[in-house]
């Protein structure tokens, strides 16, 4: 278990200040000019020796993202963007840090802004986040005042601007190229990729687009060192994470842990166990609702980071842990997160805006067994001609939770279809 | 996605609109944070303001705006109604914005949801389903205005109805004995303090 002194969201529950003077009592903004100071290249070059990989969902190492913006600034300016957008479903840690710890995030901002040479960055929080982004507004105007940010911040020479900028309620604005859209007044319709953001980004400028976690662990590494951070978890699995327990656990919870740490141990020992006992588990979403589910036999030994959950052809996406008792209907859930993806489709790619439709209608008959047994392959065959075919990833977000509910829950899906054939042949 | 028109048949006839000295200001403080020639990234922004303005978003509201921002009034249509905070329709004066996405549903959401559409009347409380709200791990949460309510069930979500009723402001956040997203109980992490 990780103990409280590796921890780095030392006030993830806001049971202290928030504000800077807090802030600062716990570490933040210590002697930032001497991370600084190590200059863009060092500071990335550090990034990619603590093996941190991207904490929004892909896991693609921070350091090296940071590595793809110009190396100088030319005609265009560059732009830190940070996803706040926190919006798949099971997922809240980012707003913990955005109303319990602002200060260390906004920190990291001004050190990746520096990192990848821009002098301004923008922090797109979801509209419904309010007064989550109140906290944000309030602790940014504290540094500003400090002269943390702004003109020649904490006396490092560079000028760095920071602003919060809230959405309106779109899950598709997660989707990097559809938050710099929207970001410049648009509908979210995310690009198509290349230009990448560090070449053509936010106003066709250079620009990288990060995750809240990402950018908040980013100061506390360049502090305690990159070994620090390599030495906690698994190799290509390295530091600490926060994980979101959510569902039929005795005592849902977030919670920062190490990489890699078995599935079991998490919901014991943090989430109070699963409703009923570890044997009353049936499956476990184990990365936010994109992520195929887990059946139990699986849940009792996979250990929770990028590479394990991968080979078990899930993913560790947000580490958003969905825990689903015997009790559960599992074709309705997953059927629910079908509903989710068709409302949340933005409707510019036809296999998405016409797929998520009919895969959510097709699962609904699913959950009540009014289907014939070959509509599951048919189902199946639909969420891969969904998958792939898409600008952005919704399309497959949309895709994996059914094909891991056939994967894995087969054998009931076919049961309710004969259990309705049945009753309607007896009638 | 969701079907929406930017003028529905079946609302109010507003003639006119104008924002406040206070929210123009507080516009024009928004435009400011973007670079010259980009004040449409402050579109929603402004919408908001307007929409914090007349409780919703008429026509001469988005007009207003896109005149604000050098935009086509198109242009602001179409994001009043892609995104879905943007009311284009009179709502009651306490929004109900129940989330039903599995994580809520898996602790319970039905029992709230049907708790509010019984308390929904158009003029106190409007109700609406909205997808994750993301405070997954305080499901279910209904976000009531801009304040979250979370760890709810049948009897807590009609304790806090009865106290806007009442016109009181219940205290929003989880609405049983916990620190916000710690475990209930007590957290099992950073006690060394």
């Amino acid at each position: 278990m990780l103990s409280d002194k590796d921890r780095i969201f030392t006030n993830l529950y806001g049971a202290h200040d928030w504000h800077l003077a807090g802030a600062r009592a716990r570490g933040a903004w210590d002697n930032t000019k001497a991370i600084l100071d190590k200059g863009p290249d060092g500071i990335i070059d550090e990034m990619k020796k603590s093996g941190l990989r991207g904490r929004g969902g892909a896991g693609f190492p921070t350091g090296l993202k940071w590595s793809f913006m110009p190396k100088e600034v030319k005609d265009r300016p560059h732009y830190l963007i940070v996803n706040a957008d926190e919006s798949e479903p099971g997922t809240c840690k980012d707003r913990d840090i955005l109303r319990h710890d602002p200060h260390l995030f906004i920190e990291g901002c001004l050190v990746a802004g520096f990192a990848m040479r821009a002098n301004a960055g923008y922090i797109y929080v979801r509209g419904e986040f309010y007064n989550e982004a109140q906290n944000l507004i309030a602790a940014v105007r504290e540094a500003y005042e400090a002269g943390l940010l702004g003109k020649n911040a904490c006396g490092s020479g560079w000028d760095f601007d920071l602003y919060v900028h809230r959405g309106a309620g779109a899950y598709i604005c997660g989707e990097e190229t559809a938050l710099l859209e929207s970001l410049e007044g648009k509908k979210g319709m995310p690009r198509l990729k290349p230009p990448f953001p560090a070449g053509s980004g936010l106003y066709g400028c250079p620009s990288t687009v990060n995750n809240v976690e990402s950018i908040a662990v980013a100061p506390t590494i360049l502090r305690r060192g990159a070994a620090w951070f390599a030495g906690i978890g698994r190799p290509n699995n390295t530091g600490t994470k926060l994980f979101c327990i959510s569902g039929h656990v005795n005592k849902p919870c977030n919670v920062e842990e190490e990489m890699g740490i078995p599935l079991h141990e998490l919901i014991d020992r943090h989430a109070g166990g699963v409703r009923g006992g570890w044997d009353n588990l049936l499956a476990v979403i184990p990365g936010g609702a994109s992520v195929p589910l887990l059946p139990k036999s699986i849940c009792d030994t996979v250990l929770m980071d990028f590479d394990s959950l991968r080979d078990q052809r899930s993913g560790l996406g947000t580490a958003a842990v969905i825990v689903m008792d015997k009790s559960t209907d599992i074709v309705k859930a997953i059927a629910r997160l079908s509903y989710f993806y068709k409302h949340e489709s933005c409707g510019q790619c036809t296999p998405c805006r016409e797929g998520t439709g009919w895969m959510w209608r097709v699962m609904e008959r699913m959950v009540t067994g009014n289907a014939r047994l070959e509509e599951i392959d048919a189902l199946e065959d639909v969420t891969k001609q969904v998958e792939g075919h898409t600008i952005c990833a919704l399309g497959d977000a949309a895709a994996w939770p059914i094909q891991g509910l056939i994967r894995h829950f087969r054998p009931e899906m076919e049961r309710r279809i004969r259990v309705r054939t049945e009753k309607l042949a007896a009638e | 996605m969701a079907m929406i028109t930017a003028d529905p048949k079946d609302v109010p006839h507003v003639g006119h609109f104008a924002f406040t000295p206070e929210n123009l200001a507080k516009a024009h403080g928004w435009i400011s944070h973007y670079p010259a020639g980009r004040q449409a990234s402050a579109v929603i922004a402004v919408l908001d303001l307007a929409q914090r303005q007349q409780g919703w978003l008429p026509r001469v509201a988005m007009d207003e705006v896109a005149k604000l921002l050098d935009m086509a009034p198109i242009r602001v249509y179409e994001i009043a109604t892609f995104y879905t905070m943007f009311q284009l329709k009179p709502r009651g004066k306490y929004l109900l914005q129940v989330c039903t996405t599995t994580p809520c549903w898996l602790r319970g959401s039905e029992a709230v949801m049907k708790a509010c559409q019984h308390a929904a009347d158009g003029e106190t409380f409007s109700v609406q389903e909205v997808e994750c709200l993301g405070g997954c791990v305080n499901a279910p949460v209904v976000q009531i205005n801009d304040d979250f309510y979370e760890d709810l069930d049948e009897t807590s979500i009609n304790k806090v109805l009865d106290a806007f009723r009442r016109g009181e402001t219940p205290k929003p956040g989880p609405q049983v004995d916990r620190q916000t997203s710690a475990p209930i109980g007590g957290a099992t992490t950073l006690r060394s303090e």
